[in-house]
């Protein structure tokens, strides 16, 4: 796992929306004025009578999706992500999961990694809102090769979406064209001293981590819980009597997120205790990605002190 | 089914009044002021207008309904049933645990329905979805969306209307149920809508003042929406709210109680034929 090259999770998204708007002509896609920043700009123009651009209305192109989806039509709405689950909630919740329409909604510019736009822009609740909507999935890609196998998986399934990107590069982790499974983790290593598990754009802080512990003589294993709802409770539980540690690592809210989750499998089927990582119970700030996710304690530096802990 | 006589559409109306009664009086809840308030609306386009078929409600190319104000259910339930979509017998289970006749519409729940409503502001949104979607596929149906003068205060259907605009979107055909009354008050009272019609021209809708229980204006109405190119057009429709029963006409109250035993059967009465 020697791979240096990075690549943001929203670049992968419009890449393999590119792809996927070839092979498959139901595909529309709408955004609200951002199309450069969350890439479906690529789709855009290589498709522009399935392309619509709703202006700075997110609520409306919510339920606008959900009208296509009525008709068989399979959208694609792209905005970041504070105003998707945030500002379009209400929309989310009545016009898309209640009456289960096959809208994926793929939201960029999740979590403290926005950066230099700041706490108004940095969405930390998404996951926890969007887990709670009966019918919904949330899936949180870890890099490029997830993303783009992703994508296109999510069109073969019917019902709604949420789909978490970030605006950070990150390093590419998988080789491409791995394939996944929706509602399955990967789990990398077998040490038992703790289980790392993570999601999004911290799964690559996880694995730096678990390199450097492992030079250290300390193994540990990753695990890469793409699916946050439904959640694989089959690899936390088996991963909580294996090993001595559980810790959860998320660029989100510590509340009613991966760690959240977490906590709730292994409080009915396995109780122990978990090290949640993640944004404590407060609002982000300016500044440089990297700089925050050490102020904010996110970092492979943060999770081998964690491991290193008595 | 497409019914042209002005005086079997009246009849129609006037049983689908009966029913929102019948509906509302043993579920004891709902809405009757803003059901009855829309019936010749929901009429004309069930009878008269929309290209639909209850032996094939998903059809694709059958032309769209969208109950905005979701909360007139009974409306829409009573005109499902009288064109045969359910049963009437279910309609005594409207609002009742189990029943498929939720409070407000669920598309899944029942044919004939094309979108599940409820949450005020968004059905022009997913009419808009609906029109675009025609318009890509070479479909040809034409979307239809009820609002209310209440609900137009939801910033979402301004939204919406910019769309429908930037889209000209001319196979879709909104209605303003403009009967003038809100929870709290008259329309003026609660928030002011003033210039309604002068709002959607300027968001660049064609737009007709109809009365909303006059059959005949409301064909001629959505016959010219149908020739109006290039643009949406938005039937604003006068109305008012209980209409059909004299002690609930115009009566703010009568927004969202259901009537007694003693009302049930003044109502009952005032609705023979």
């Amino acid at each position: 796992m020697e791979q240096t090259q990075k690549i943001a999770t929203r670049q992968s998204y419009g890449e393999a929306l590119l792809e996927l708007g070839k092979e498959r002509k139901e595909i529309v896609v709408l955004d609200a004025d951002l199309s450069t920043a969350t890439k479906t700009n690529l789709f855009a123009k290589a498709f522009p009578e399935r392309f619509f651009d709703m202006g700075i209305a997110e609520q409306d192109m919510l339920s606008t999706a959900a009208g296509f989806a009525t008709c068989k039509k399979i959208p694609y709405v792209s905005t970041f992500a504070v105003f998707a689950a945030g500002r379009a909630y209400d929309q989310i919740r009545n016009s898309i999961c209640y009456p289960n329409l096959n809208v994926k909604i793929c939201a960029t510019h999740s979590g403290i990694t926005v950066g230099e736009d700041g706490a108004t822009h940095q969405m930390l609740e998404d996951i926890a809102m969007m887990r709670t909507l009966p019918n919904m999935k949330v899936i949180s890609p870890s890099d490029d090769t997830q993303t783009k196998w992703l994508i296109k998986e999510i069109a073969k399934i019917e019902g709604p979406v949420y789909v978490r990107l970030s605006r950070l590069a990150t390093p590419v982790l998988y080789e491409s064209n791995t394939v996944f499974e929706i509602g399955k983790a990967v789990q990398i290593g077998e040490g038992t001293e703790a289980s790392i598990i993570a999601t999004g754009d911290v799964v690559a802080e996880a694995r730096k981590a678990q390199e450097i512990l492992e030079e250290q003589g300390i193994f540990v294993r990753v695990i890469d819980m793409h699916t946050i709802k439904p959640i694989d409770k089959e690899v936390i539980v088996k991963c909580a009597k294996e090993t001595k540690k559980i810790i959860t690592i998320e660029d989100h809210s510590i509340f009613g997120g991966l760690g959240s989750s977490v906590c709730e499998v292994l409080a009915e089927e396995y109780p122990c205790k978990v090290i949640r990582m993640g944004i404590k119970d407060t609002f982000g700030q300016s500044g440089k990605a990297e700089d925050l996710m050490q102020y904010y304690g996110i970092t492979a530096k943060d999770i081998i002190k964690k491991v290193r802990e008595a | 089914m497409k019914i042209t006589e002005k005086e079997e559409l009246q009849k129609i109306a006037k049983q689908i009044r009966r029913d929102i009664i019948e509906q509302v009086y043993v579920a004891k809840s709902g809405h009757p002021g803003g059901s009855l308030s829309c019936v010749e609306i929901l009429t004309v386009l069930y009878f008269n207008q929309m290209n639909i078929h209850e032996k094939e409600p998903e059809d694709l190319a059958r032309d769209r309904f969208v109950l905005s104000k979701g909360h007139c259910a009974p409306a829409l339930y009573a005109c499902l049933a009288e064109r045969g979509f359910l049963p009437k017998e279910e309609l005594k289970t409207f609002r009742q645990i189990h029943s498929a006749l939720q409070g407000h519409p669920d598309k899944n729940k029942v044919a004939g329905i094309d979108m599940s409503t409820g949450s005020l502001g968004q059905g022009l949104s997913v009419a808009n979805g609906m029109a675009l979607s025609s318009k890509l596929n070479h479909d040809g149906y034409r979307v239809y969306c009820l609002l209310g003068d209440g609900e137009i205060e939801e910033g979402q259907v301004w939204e919406a209307a910019m769309t429908a605009s930037k889209y000209h979107l001319d196979n879709l055909c909104a209605i303003l149920d403009y009967n003038d009354l809100q929870i709290d008050g008259t329309i003026e009272e609660v928030k002011g809508l003033d210039n309604i019609e002068g709002k959607f021209k300027s968001f660049g809708f064609h737009t007709i003042v109809v009365d909303g229980h006059n059959i005949e204006q409301l064909i001629n109405a959505f016959e010219t929406a149908k020739i109006t190119k290039g643009k949406p057009t938005i039937l604003i429709a006068k109305t008012r709210k209980g209409k059909g029963i004299s002690f609930m006409e115009n009566q703010v109250e009568w927004h969202g109680k259901a009537p007694n035993e003693e009302e049930y059967e003044q109502a009952k009465k005032e609705l023979e034929d």
